[in-house]
This record gives structure tokens, C-alpha cells and sequence, in this order.
């Protein structure tokens, strides 16, 4: 606890220190990271807590994207208004998709809910009235009203890391509460919880359907972040990329999914932005494939530290 | 309590239960017997609702259970315990019995209010602790225990969702004498208030226990009735008992 309060008086700071030396650029750079990490930890719910191994979760990241964006594309500009119905509209698409893919298990489960998410990829594709293939550009981030312009990098950066404050917040209690006890038997045994009286699939939808519409709301946040939405914010490779994220970060760990977004997207920005000269001079393109850097680093961390970054980190070991 | 009518499972190619009818009384220790294969388990398994049958009906107190979810007998008080031990191996013992109460006293979609904060579900799984044996263990984690601690704790899951009816799936495999006795004078002390079903390959602790016998041989049900008339029925000792029960 004391720990996550430092952090959390460190990002309070950081936007304060950046427009000292007017750097804003890392101020919008970290709103990003923030963002992808409320959207990892929302994973991390359903994969490192529940045992659930979700391949589809860029579809619920997605569907809040959009419907945020729909709302502003069409004047509904508040975000009052828009983010509860990127909330609504993830925690439904992620009810539909979980009723059906719960009912399976192991690989299936893994695919089922790839498959959901490509179709869902696919759809978006296909709105030609909300740009198609090509995206959808916003003319301006939601609005929050009470005197806060989103327009304002420092303002948005707030915002954001209120969000995340409150989900990590929010999933430290719900992992005390009945439900969360419920959640974690469920992945260590799941027959025996059954066999204790507990409606299993019951339970994995409840949870599917939180995690799905804390992504929704990170999905409104990621478009009003960049002012644009395209399909591939639901592309497979985005589940992936979350995946990675939780991973590195540590699954089942309450700051993994954030600590995962910190240095994934920290390493690609690294990596592409600042190249090592020697290294250029033999391979000069390598900097593009950053993702070379992120592949040694995680191959690194799945061999010898099975419990991400948040376990190195930790004095308390398994758990 | 429980009836069991023309109750029967096909796998490819093998019948494992095979028009089995049985009645199991209130307050009875009921023992289920038969060699390696007959179809104990497989008939556990129907009656707990883990697989479905593919004919009869099962009746569990006055009402038809045929085709219940698991989790639903658990709410009529319908339990079972594993042959293989099925307990939350990385919880430890207070929190595996604590979950079992949980499950049982109320919903759990409650999301905010701590756990810990509800000293009752504590107090019961610390009173079923105590019964079974495993007071001074409470904050060891369930895969450290020893092999009859884990089995004790195995039953403990079963009796802490407070059934009426316990079906008991070799509660004694794999244990030495010490701990058998343990687990003999467990079954004993909650036979009070619990009904059992046993399936028990130990012939000493059947015939110690048990009120009624019913003795399982490929699937089908060959004989059901007191202690005695099972240890003099012709038919059971050929197909089963043979010399343990005449040495």
C-alpha cells in the first residue's frame, strides 16, 4: 500500500516537472501508457486473476473506442454521455461474447474468443459510415465540463491517472471481497468449486463482463487521447500486445497489467526513438523493429522471472 | 433421502453403471462396495451431477435431481469428497474451509466488503477445522499438509457446505493405519448429523461403519442390505469379498 501511494505521489509530480522543462510530448506519452495500462489491468482481471486466457480482449477495448468516438462524431460531445456508453457498450459485447465462449475450455477458449474479437474487427471495418478501413478522425477529445478542458495535455494526463487510480483501487478491494475469493478458487480448482456449491459460470461472466467494460472505458480514453479511432485498435495483434503487457508486468499481480503497459511501450519508445550507434551502424533499420528489443526482454522475463516485473519487484514471493 | 431408480451410464463402448437402483435412508451410514472397476466412482459422479446420466432418475429429498447442476445439489445439501484429492491446494486450510462456507451462507456478488471482515465464515471453518482434525494447521498452506491431513481437509470441503447427505468417494486411499483410524472416527463422530454414502475399499472400516451395504460388480448392483447378509451372501463373496472377509 505504502508503495502504491509513492507511486502514485511520483505521477501526480511528473506532469508538473515536464512542463517546467516544456516537454509536453512525454506528458501525452504517458497518458498513453496510462491508458494501456488500465486497459492491461482489466485484463490482467480476467487472465492473471480468473485463469481465463482471453484472446480477444482488444474487442472490448474497441467497442468502448468507437462508441466514445461515434458519440463525438455525432455531437454528443460530453463525455458524461459518451463514456458510460463506451462502458455500456463493451460490458454488453463482453456478456454476449462470454455467455458463449465460457461454455468452453482450454485452446477453445482461447480461439472462440479470437474468433469474437476478429469479427468484431472485421464489423468495423465494414461501417463505412464511421470511416471503414480508414478510421475515424475526431474533431476534438470529449468534453468533461466542471472546468477541465481535455484539450489541455496536463488536464488529460489527470484524468487518466484518476481512471487508473480507481481500477487499481478497485480490483485490490474487489480481489478481498467474496467475489474476488470466488474468482481466484475458480482458477485454482475449478471443479471443486463446483462440487462446493458455487455457479462457476456464473461468476467467470461476472467477471468477463467487469473486465470487458473497464477496457470499454480505456477504449474511450485511447480515442479521445489521439482524436482518432481506426479497426486496428480491435486487431488481434492489440489482444496480443495486452497480453504481452500482463505478462511482463506479472499475472495475477495487482500492479502487473500497469507495470507491463510501462515497459512495453517504454521499450518501443526507447528502442525506436533513441538508437544505440553502434548498433545502427551495423544494422542501421533496426530501430523499426523495435519489437526484436520487447521479444528478447520477454523471453527474458517468462525464463527467469515467471511472475513478470511486479514479482522482481515484490519482496513477497508466489502468492 | 436419496433414491437412485434404473440409473445407468454407457461410455464407448463399456456400461459402467447399469440400471442401478438404490435407496439410501436418513441417518445411515451407507456403504458402497465392489472391485476395481465396477463403476463406484462413475455412479458418485451421477449422483454428485458432475455426469449426467444417461437414464434413470435420481431423487434427493423428495425432489428430482436428474438433471440439477452440480452446484445445485450442493444448495439442496447434497456433497461429495474426491477419491483424488481435490482441495485449493494454494489456499490455506482456514481459507479452503472458509470458501466452502462462503459458498454455502449466501451469494457471493458482493464486491466491495472485504472477506476478512466477515469473522463468521471464520468461526464455522475454524469449528469444521477443529472437527477435522486440522486446528493447528489453519494458516498452512493445503499443499504442504501431509498425505492424510490433505484427505482430512478433502472431507472437510464436503462437511463444511453443512449437506445432509455426504457422499463419501475412499475417504481412506492411500493412508496408513494411524491416519485411518482418524478418518474412521471422523466419518463416526458426524454420522450424528450427516447421512453418508461410502464408497470404501477398506473392508475393516465398511464393516465398522456402516448400517446398510450395497455391493457393486460391473456396473450393476448384486446385493443391498445389513452388514451380516452381505458378509453371508454366496453371491458377494464369489464376485468380491472372497477371503478378506472369511480370514
Amino acid at each position: 500500500m505504502k508503495r502504491s501511494i509513492a507511486v502514485f505521489i511520483v505521477l501526480l509530480g511528473f506532469p508538473l516537472v515536464m512542463s517546467a522543462i516544456d516537454n509536453l510530448f512525454y506528458v501525452s506519452f504517458a497518458s498513453r501508457v496510462i491508458i494501456y495500462a488500465i486497459a492491461a489491468t482489466s485484463l490482467n482481471l480476467v487472465l492473471g486473476y480468473g485463469g481465463m486466457i482471453s484472446f480477444g480482449h482488444a474487442a472490448f477495448v474497441g467497442a468502448g473506442a468507437y462508441s466514445a468516438s461515434i458519440c463525438i462524431a455525432e455531437g454528443v460531445t460530453s463525455a458524461w454521455l459518451g463514456w458510460p456508453a463506451a462502458i455500456a457498450a463493451s460490458a454488453l459485447a463482453a456478456w454476449l461474447i462470454g455467455a458463449v465462449s465460457l461454455r468452453t475450455r482450454g485452446v477453445y477458449f482461447i480461439m472462440i474468443t479470437l474468433a469474437f474479437a476478429q469479427m468484431a474487427f472485421y464489423l468495423v471495418n465494414s461501417m463505412k459510415a464511421y470511416g471503414g478501413d480508414e478510421g475515424l478522425t475526431l474533431p476534438q477529445r470529449a468534453e468533461l465540463g466542471l472546468g477541465l478542458d481535455l484539450g489541455n495535455e496536463v488536464v488529460f494526463y489527470y484524468v487518466v491517472l484518476f481512471f487508473l487510480a480507481i481500477s487499481l483501487y478497485g480490483l485490490h478491494r474487489v480481489m478481498q471481497s467474496r467475489f474476488g475469493r470466488v474468482v481466484v478458487a475458480i482458477r485454482e480448482n475449478e471443479a471443486r468449486a463446483e462440487a462446493i456449491g458455487l455457479p462457476v459460470h456464473r461468476y467467470q461472466l461476472a467477471c468477463f463482463v467487469i473486465a470487458g467494460a473497464v477496457a470499454g472505458l480505456a477504449g474511450a480514453l485511447l480515442a479521445s487521447h489521439g482524436k482518432y479511432v481506426n479497426p486496428n485498435v480491435l486487431h488481434w495483434v492489440q489482444s496480443g500486445t495486452l497480453m504481452i503487457m500482463v505478462i511482463l508486468g506479472g499475472v495475477g499481480r495487482l500492479w502487473g497489467g500497469a507495470i507491463g503497459a510501462f515497459v512495453l511501450l517504454g521499450l518501443e519508445h526507447v528502442i525506436s526513438d533513441y538508437p544505440i550507434p553502434w548498433l545502427a551502424a551495423v544494422a542501421p533499420n533496426y530501430p523499426q523493429h523495435a519489437n526484436l528489443g520487447v521479444g528478447l526482454v520477454m523471453l527474458a522475463i517468462v525464463l527467469f522471472a515467471p511472475h513478470g516485473v511486479a514479482g522482481l519487484l515484490s519482496r513477497r514471493r508466489g502468492a | 433421502m436419496l433414491e437412485l431408480r434404473r440409473v445407468s451410464k454407457r461410455f464407448v463402448g463399456v456400461v459402467a453403471t447399469d440400471e442401478v437402483t438404490l435407496e439410501v435412508k436418513s441417518g445411515e451410514v451407507h456403504a458402497l462396495i465392489g472391485p476395481n472397476g465396477a463403476g463406484k466412482t462413475t455412479l458418485i459422479s451421477q449422483i454428485s451431477g458432475t455426469l449426467p446420466s444417461d437414464r434413470g432418475e435420481i431423487r434427493f429429498d423428495g425432489r428430482d435431481i436428474t438433471h440439477a447442476r452440480p452446484y445445485e445439489r450442493v444448495k439442496l445439501g447434497l456433497a461429495r469428497s474426491y477419491q483424488i484429492t481435490s482441495i485449493f491446494k494454494r489456499f490455506t486450510v482456514l481459507d479452503n474451509l472458509a470458501l466452502a462456507v462462503q459458498a454455502r451462507s449466501g451469494s457471493s456478488f458482493s464486491f466491495w466488503r472485504p472477506v476478512a471482515a466477515e469473522g463468521s465464515l471464520f468461526d464455522e471453518a475454524r469449528s469444521v477445522a477443529g472437527e477435522i482434525g486440522l486446528s493447528q494447521k489453519l494458516s498452512s498452506i493445503a499443499a504442504t499438509l501431509a498425505h492424510g491431513e490433505q484427505r482430512a481437509l478433502e472431507v472437510g470441503l464436503a462437511l463444511a457446505t453443512r449437506p445432509k447427505l455426504v457422499l463419501l468417494d475412499e475417504p481412506l486411499a492411500g493412508m496408513g493405519p494411524e491416519e485411518a483410524q482418524r478418518m474412521i472416527a471422523l466419518i463416526d463422530r458426524v454420522r450424528s448429523r450427516v447421512t453418508v454414502l461410502l464408497v470404501e475399499h477398506d473392508m475393516d472400516a465398511v464393516f465398522r461403519l456402516a448400517n446398510r451395504i450395497s455391493v457393486l460388480v460391473d456396473g450393476r448392483l448384486i446385493a443391498s442390505g445389513a452388514p451380516e447378509a452381505i458378509r453371508a451372501d454366496e453371491q458377494v463373496r464369489k464376485a468380491y469379498l472372497g477371503d478378506e472377509v472369511a480370514a
